[in-house]
């Protein structure tokens, strides 16, 4: 007996709401209707509102002079400068307190978060205490004291706290002599990096001569030889240039030096000691993460207890250490906005006052969240590919 | 054989004196190494030399809650003076001062709702009306205007009942997005996922300041001409949008951490997406994204201080006026330490609780 199938040609399409496939199309086209709507509302109020303000709209406002003061930057600039410089300088201050503060942060929370661990029983009950104070507190009142600590304990200028030569304490922060500025410091900086530079390549050079060889080789020793021995080459070929640029008290504040003023200097103790705080908890997760036999396995093996810690438990306690801290770098440098509250000219204050002079809020705000992504954007992809380095290779 | 049968008492041997009692936990727990004994001896020497002088300062030295201002900056130690003249300003702002009951009563409300949503015997969809009706009961208390209160604008409001609403309103409001911006995240249609993923990748890369400043200068011109909104509604619009996308990644991550198995299950009954939602895959991942939700609600609390720079006057806001009175310049120590206890009371009984919750969820997983 042979099984009679009956064929009837190609499955007639028929456009039915039961169907799921049409049923998502009809869902996605009603979504982007809704999204195109809400837009279109938004947009045509504010054409509206800015046309009846009489507000002008483009980013021409960037060439105009800006004619405010900014207390510190990494560039030169004075008022007469146009709002397009003046953007360039908080970007830069926000650059500038948040990579110092995330490598200030991340080391405390490390030191920190080890010390939760420690057997002395003090100091773990000291890491905790730090920890359970430090994440319990809104950043923006930890800013405030540290401000208010900075400027309100220290003497006046006139009186200044004055511990080493050249070096003075007060409430214009801390002022410090750095060597003159000389061509050579260009070079030796530049020496630094062709050091680095090629530590890098020896560090390859040794992994690859170890593998094929079995022969160690000191790359820690050699490193620190190549990037301090450079540059110091680099400084006496260059004549040795000892002319100290000294602060000298001249009217109402100092001239010449570092300065760390008390805004820069409270927005990075405050940012850095309360990211840290996070970080130690990420960092003392991470390690217990890593199961006690593989320390022990790792001691049958006969390894150090320092070869251990660095072969062993440190790559495999990273890759639970470094995820949730890239989250923790990004707060930080979101936190940094908090500049704004204490005065620090970072990006946020910048354009604040931009915004405050010319109106133009949409431009402005635009401008602060684009620059953010943008930050935010680069350092997760810095640690994407780190993260990709050191995450677990399955065979 | 008897020469082999010991006759004499056997020697009782007491364990070691070091290595029991107050001694014996002092050498194990800090000098067990020669490096932990310095260490254990610099922090002792760093502890004696802050703690003894910071009660000092704080108790032995303080003047009475009564003192003058110039009574305080005679006495070299702290200003208690300074909190109790001006607790009702820090904790209500300025609120009228004759109906400061009405505050108070408010936060004992806030307070007393979140206490019971913490407790699981509470965890039905009836508390959602119950906690509805706290809510309006607060609006009345604060607005007044009915039931023989007298009306107060919101522009009045300030000090902790600000930074308790703030919090509260933005996270209760927030949470039914939140969990659409979730499910839109993992669904299977590329446009609802796409505006998802920006929307929460948006939100969490700029910083709550921007979205403060967006709302504040910006808002005002997305509405129609002839409609204003107050600051606080403003303030409340940022949180709402800031806090969505937050949440979002914290339910997200409940929903991946469901087994497949339970969507099979739900399809292998024949439910239909919203069923099965609603019925077996949401009551599961709600119940283990709360940790990860309250940890949102405490960073949100934390966060309501930025008000201040929009000119909201919260905890923060009114303690940095109560500060700026030329009578009382001066002692922001006392201020500071004040809100900051405050402050760190809530948060760390929130985050004491989301800790213990963790467990208490994972039960079934520990061994």
């Amino acid at each position: 007996m042979a099984i009679q199938t009956q064929y009837s040609g190609p499955a007639r399409v028929r456009l039915s709401l039961n169907d799921p496939t049409v049923r998502a199309v009809v869902y996605q086209v009603l979504v982007i209707g809704a999204v195109l709507g809400l837009g279109w509302y938004l947009v045509s109020n504010t054409l509206d509102n800015l046309q009846r303000q009489a507000i002008a709209t483009g980013f021409d406002f960037l060439n105009r002079e800006a004619s405010f003061g900014i207390g510190e930057s990494l560039i030169d600039y004075s008022p007469r400068d146009t709002y397009g410089q003046a953007f360039v300088v908080g970007v830069l201050n926000t650059l500038k307190v948040s990579l110092i503060g995330i490598v200030l942060a991340t080391i405390i929370g490390a030191v920190v978060g080890i010390a939760r661990l420690s057997t002395n029983w003090l100091l773990a009950r000291l890491a905790t205490t730090y920890v359970e104070i430090i994440r319990n507190i809104p950043p923006l009142l930890q800013l405030f004291v540290w401000y208010a600590v900075i400027t309100e304990s220290m003497p006046p200028v006139r009186q200044a706290f004055n511990p080493l030569p050249g070096v003075f304490l007060s409430q214009r922060g801390i002022t410090v002599p750095v060597p003159a500025a000389d061509p050579v410091w260009t070079w030796v900086f530049i020496a630094f990096l062709l050091g680095f530079a090629a530590s890098l390549i020896v560090g390859k050079w040794a992994k690859i001569r170890q593998a094929q060889t079995g022969q160690p080789f000191p790359i820690a020793g050699a490193s620190v030889v190549l990037m301090l021995g450079l540059p110091l080459i680099a400084y006496v070929a260059g004549g040795a240039p000892s002319v100290m640029d000294v602060p000298k008290l001249q009217g109402f504040n100092f001239v010449g030096g570092l300065v760390l003023t008390p805004e820069f200097a409270a927005i990075l103790f405050g940012l850095s000691i309360y990211t840290a705080a996070f970080i130690a908890e990420i960092v003392r997760g991470g390690i217990l993460a890593v199961s006690y036999g593989q320390s022990e396995a790792a001691a049958a093996l006969g390894l150090k207890r320092g070869h251990a810690l660095r072969l062993v438990i440190l790559p495999q306690a990273l890759r639970v250490i470094v995820p949730p801290t890239t989250s923790q770098f990004l707060n930080l440098t979101k936190n940094s906005s908090l500049a704004l509250a204490i005065g620090y000219p970072d990006l946020v204050s910048i354009l604040n006052t931009t915004i405050n002079q010319t109106g133009q809020a949409i431009e402005g705000v635009a401008m602060i969240m684009g620059s953010y992504l943008a930050i935010s954007l680069s350092i997760s992809l810095f640690m994407n590919w780190y993260n990709k380095r050191i995450a677990l290779v399955e065979r | 054989m008897a020469e082999n049968v010991h006759t004499a008492p056997a020697t009782v041997e007491r364990p070691p004196a070091l290595t029991l009692g107050p001694i014996g936990w002092l050498r194990a727990n800090l000098f067990n190494t020669w490096y932990n004994a310095i260490l254990t001896i610099l922090i002792a020497w760093a502890l004696f030399s802050i703690v003894p002088p910071l009660l000092r300062w704080a108790i032995a030295n303080a003047s009475g809650f009564d003192a003058t201002s110039q009574q305080c900056r005679a006495a070299s130690g702290a200003c208690w003076a300074f909190v109790s003249e001006k607790l009702r300003f820090i904790l209500f702002g300025t609120f009228p001062y004759d109906e400061q009951w009405r505050p108070l009563v408010a936060v004992a409300i806030i307070i007393m709702t979140l206490a019971a949503a913490a407790n699981r015997r509470f965890w039905k969809p009836w508390f959602v009306a119950v906690a509805l009706g706290a809510l309006a009961l607060v609006g009345v208390l604060m607005w007044g205007g009915a039931f023989g209160l007298t009306y107060v604008e919101n522009s009045l409001w300030g000090g902790l009942p600000l930074t308790l609403i703030l919090s509260v309103l933005g996270l209760s409001v927030a949470f039914p997005f939140s969990i659409l911006l979730a499910l839109g995240r993992r669904s299977d249609m590329p446009v609802v996922r796409a505006f998802s993923v920006a929307y929460i990748e948006l939100i969490r890369g700029v910083p709550l300041v921007s979205l403060l400043f967006m709302a504040s200068v910006m808002l005002p011109l997305f509405l129609p001409t002839g409609v204003t909104i107050d600051k606080l509604l403003r303030a409340i619009v940022a949180f709402i949008l800031f806090e969505a996308a937050y949440m979002a990644e914290a339910i997200r991550g409940g929903l991946q951490a469901m087994p497949k198995g339970q969507y099979e299950a739900a399809d292998a009954l024949g439910l239909n997406y919203w069923q099965a939602m609603r019925k077996i895959i949401l009551p599961q991942a709600l119940a283990i994204s709360i940790p990860p939700l309250v940890n949102t609600f405490i960073s949100t609390f934390k966060d309501t201080s930025l008000v201040i720079i929009i000119g909201l006057y919260d905890l923060l806001g009114t303690a940095k006026a109560a500060l700026s009175d030329p009578a009382w310049r001066g002692f922001y120590r006392e201020a500071y330490l004040f809100i900051g206890v405050i402050y760190w009371c809530f948060c760390f009984s929130m985050s004491k609780y989301s800790r213990w919750l963790e467990k208490d969820l994972y039960r079934g997983h520990r061994r």
